[in-house]
This record gives C-alpha cells, structure tokens and sequence, in this order.
C-alpha cells in the first residue's frame, strides 16, 4: 500500500471522506492524488472480516457455465447442513438470475434493516437466506446492473447483514469470472474462503468453462473442495435404462478432475424430482444420495 | 455499404455463449473453430470460417490457450465487444447472430448501446421448461422491453426427452408452471418452437460438426427467424 508523502499537519487523512478536497489540503503534493482516491485503504475486507467473524466456514459455489445446476447444488448443500443440526446461511450473488429464493421456498418475501445490519429470510428448516429477490419490487423486475453497482449489493450482502453464528455461509454466484467473482474474493481476502465447490456437466462446453474456473480458483489461490458433475444420466422411468443426456465427449468431469489432480465429488444424475421442488420451493423426497455425498465431503474438507 | 440484420440471443439459462461472452465462450467450440487465430488488416480483424462459410468471432480466436480464464470488468468486457462489432471485416452478411451471456448486464447493456443506430432486427429468448429458468426469462423479457428491443419470439429447450429403448418420453425439467407456452401467452409473445433434449446434438455440439438428426424444431426456428426479419 502507497502511502502519501510530505503531507501537512492539517491532513485530514487519505481515506476520510474529503481526502484531497479539504482546506487543508492546499498545497499538498498529494493532493490531486487524495482527490482520486489513490490513497484511500479499501476497508471493505475489514468490514466483511468484522460482520463474519462469527460465521465458522464460508463456502463458493461456481461454474464457468450457466445453468449446470449452481443454485440447485448450493441449496442442497444447505439443506444437507441443516439437516444435520448445523446453523447455515445463504447468500445468492446472482444479481441477474437469483434463483436460490425460489429454490429454498423463500421468493417475494422481504427483509428489513436493524441497527444490526439487514435481517435475513429463514426457511422452515431455519437456513438463513439473502438474495437481491427480497429487494425486488417484483419478481419479474430485471435487475440491469453494471459492475460497479452488483459489486456494491455483494458488499452489502456480506457486511451488512445480521446472520448470527453460523457454521457455514454457503455463496451462490453466477456464472463466469468477472466483477461479481472478484468482488467476492476481494471481500473475503480477511474472512478468508474456506472453500469452493466447481459444478459442471459432462459435457465438453461445460468443461471447458469450468477449466477456465480452475485457472481463475489457482490464480486467486482459493481452496477447492472439488468437482461436482451435475445432470451426469438419465434412468428412464419406465424402463429403468439409463442413458447419458448430455454426453462426456471427453471423459466428462473425472477426466477433467484427474487431469487438475482434484477430486471429483460425485457424480449426480438428471431427477426431475429436484427440479420439480426447485421449481415449488420445498424440500424433494427421493433426492439422489449423491447429494449426501457431497456434504460429507463438505464438512469433512471444512473440518480438516 | 455493409448490410446486415443483427439478431440478438439473450438467454436465461445455459447452452451457447459466444461474441458477447467473454468468460464463457462456447460457440467457437460448437461450430468446430476452437483453437484458431484471427489476424488484423487495415480492414479490420478477418473472422474466422467454418466449413459451411459461418464468420465467426469469439475472444476464444485471442486467447493463447482455452484454458485460460478471462478474468475482465465490466468495462473491460465492453471494450472487447466494441471491437467486435466495429472492427471486424465481416464483408456483406445476411445475417449477423450475437450470442449473449446469461443475465442483463455490461455485456448486455454494451450490444444495445452498440446497436442503437445500426439497430438490432429480433431478439430471440433461450428458456428451459421448469420455473427457475421462467423467472429468469421474465426479466430478460422485461429488459427487452425497457430497451425497446423486437423480440422474435421464446425458444423452449430440454422440454423433454424420448428413452432410446422403450420411447417414453419424459419430462426430465417439469414445466411447474405451464412452461414456456404459460410464458409466451402470459407475454403477448410467440412460443417459436419447443425442443427436446438431443444428446446428438450435444454430442455435436461437442465435436464441433453439424449434427445429424437434429431436432427438426430448430428448422421452424430459422423458417420463423427469416419470416421476421424479411417481415
């Protein structure tokens, strides 16, 4: 960090909120600088520290692709944890698409702010939830945010909000690596990310999005828990024949997963059951156990 | 002159990405370009060909492996599209196809204020039959409408998938809420056309060759696409 030089007595400071601007700035060679802002600490990351110190592991969710399953997966994460007496939060960073509202039964509620921050929505089995869908006049209100505004909510969304103790905060993103996975990542530079989970379908287009992901995880140098392949087959419900929907052209996500040397979780299969109560926000009986796996290896990985 | 129709698709929930997709550039892939280079002329950067004559441009063509993560702002990634659509010696099209990344933000915000004056002829929307995706699509719809551009019509994806042994066909993403046909009435808009999954066609997509024994819905999409736009 560049601190100024040669500044004046009357400095008001770099990062108040008139640096550069104030009477007695005159004459400072700093001054235009302070004015920019160059000087001024990000204090975001503290603040974010602050808000989370009583969240024990804070977990990411991604994928280079749309539409592989991130929200689905991240509320079954969720579910899993609060099945498991675990106290769970969810915040869904998808300014664009926030599906995870729906998903967890909670859409077209709102919240209400405190002099403790923003109240979450609790789901009946208690997970704390935040999502810009609460903020939404309407549902169908599209929410046309540039970079600089979404990355505004997400700090919001993680500093601001009265989650209580938490074991685990688990983040739905969207897809992509861009200012909503940088914001992310910048915030939690203190509170630290405990891990990330990547999803990914089998085929090829998936892959090599969520390829890119990896690099973006290894550059950021951001623990990763593993793969997860999502919408891996399909069993016929009639003759039980199970078929590849979405064929792994290229080995699919083991391969991808041998060849970056990281587990791949499991491999969860097409259950139009899970979309179903997606779709009507309940709970879905008859979920694959692969889910289970997965949060096993969540804990397990948290607690290691 | 260069004449061209502009045709913007906006999608809700996966599948294709390309020119107006930095950081999931798919279509270079799926039409069997991956991996190649453009250069630059005083004309312009030359797209890339496939071998039925398609011009493509993706920053796949820039990127020095496909491995690499394109980790770019907003205002970085509007930059890029920008050279896109103006830098770019397309020659005389007919058609010039704009794939979109989910969501309604910079890269979306980017094409329409790129295209005020060259103008965008149709927009088509990408949904998948469950009401997660719906939800998505209805502001997407809503952008369309706030930025005032033609919207040719929904495209419902995945609706369903016919078992290779026994023929059932199934619902593998119910549609919980009427699917896009609820949608497109409720919208004032056409349903184009309903497609099922096709592993070939992903298979296809994959391998970068046209498809054998694609769903012939995606015909009634193009016929609907031309009518609207000589319409």
């Amino acid at each position: 960090m560049i601190e100024p030089e040669n500044v004046p007595d009357s400095c008001p400071g770099p990062s108040s909120e008139g640096a550069g601007q104030m009477d007695g700035c005159a004459g400072c060679p700093n001054k235009q600088a302070c004015s920019t802002g160059q000087f001024r600490t990000d204090t975001s990351p503290a603040e974010v520290l602050a808000s989370l110190q009583c969240v024990r592991n804070k977990i990411v969710v991604l994928s280079g692709k749309g539409g592989v399953g991130k929200s689905t997966v991240t509320a079954q994460i969720a579910r899993g944890l609060a099945a498991l007496d675990l106290s769970v939060g969810v915040v869904d960073v998808d300014v664009c698409g926030p599906s995870l509202a729906r998903i967890l039964g909670v859409n077209g509620q709102s919240v209400h702010k405190s002099a403790a921050g923003w109240s979450p929505v609790y789901t009946l089995d208690d997970i704390a939830v935040m999502s810009i869908d609460f903020l939404l006049s309407s549902e169908e209100d599209a929410v046309i945010w540039r970079g600089a505004k979404k990355n505004g909510m997400i700090k919001d969304f993680l500093s601001s909000v009265d989650w209580g103790e938490l074991d685990y905060l688990v983040i739905d993103t969207p897809p992509g690596t861009s200012d909503e996975h940088l914001a992310i990542v910048s915030l939690l530079k203190q509170a630290k990310i405990t891990g990330t989970v990547l999803v990914t379908t089998p085929q090829e287009v998936s892959l090599g999005d969520v390829r890119k992901e990896i690099n973006f995880c290894r550059k950021l140098r951001l623990p990763v828990i593993g793969l997860v392949e999502n919408m891996a087959r399909y069993e016929c419900p009639k003759c039980r024949t199970v078929s590849e929907i979405f064929p792994a052209t290229s080995g699919g996500a083991q391969a991808l997963a041998d060849s970056e040397g990281m587990p791949l979780i499991c491999s969860i299969p097409v259950c139009p059951q899970v979309g179903q109560s997606g779709d009507n926000g309940v709970e879905g009986l008859d979920i694959p156990t692969e889910y289970g796996i997965l949060v096993e290896q969540v804990i397990r990985f948290c607690d290691g | 002159l260069i004449i061209w129709r502009a045709i913007c698709i906006s999608e809700a929930v996966v599948s294709t990405q390309s020119t107006g997709d930095v950081c999931g550039p798919s279509l270079a892939r799926i039409l069997g370009v991956n991996g190649q280079s453009v250069h630059k002329s005083a004309a312009g950067w030359s797209p890339v060909y496939t071998l039925d004559d398609i011009a493509v441009m993706s920053i796949d063509f820039l990127l020095s492996s496909e491995e690499d993560a394109v980790i770019w702002r907003g205002a970085k990634k509007n930059g890029m599209i920008k050279d896109f659509l103006s830098s770019v010696d397309w020659g005389e099209l007919d058609y010039l196809v704009i794939d979109t990344p989910p969501g309604t933000s910079d890269e979306h915000l980017a094409i329409v204020s790129l295209l005020k004056q060259a103008k965008i002829t149709g927009t088509v929307l990408v949904t998948t039959p469950q009401e997660v995706s719906l939800g998505d699509v209805r502001k997407e719809i809503n952008f369309c409408r706030k930025l005032r551009l033609p919207v040719i019509g929904l495209v419902e994806n995945m609706a369903r998938y016919e078992c290779p042994k026994c023929r059932t066909v199934s619902e593998i993403f119910p549609a919980t809420s009427g699917g896009a046909q609820a949608l497109a009435d409720s919208e004032g808009m056409p349903l184009i056309c309903s497609i099922p999954v096709c592993p070939q066609v992903g298979q296809s997509g994959d391998n970068g060759v046209e498809g054998l024994d694609i769903p012939t819905e995606y015909g009634i999409l193009v016929e609907q696409v031309i009518r609207f736009c000589d319409g």
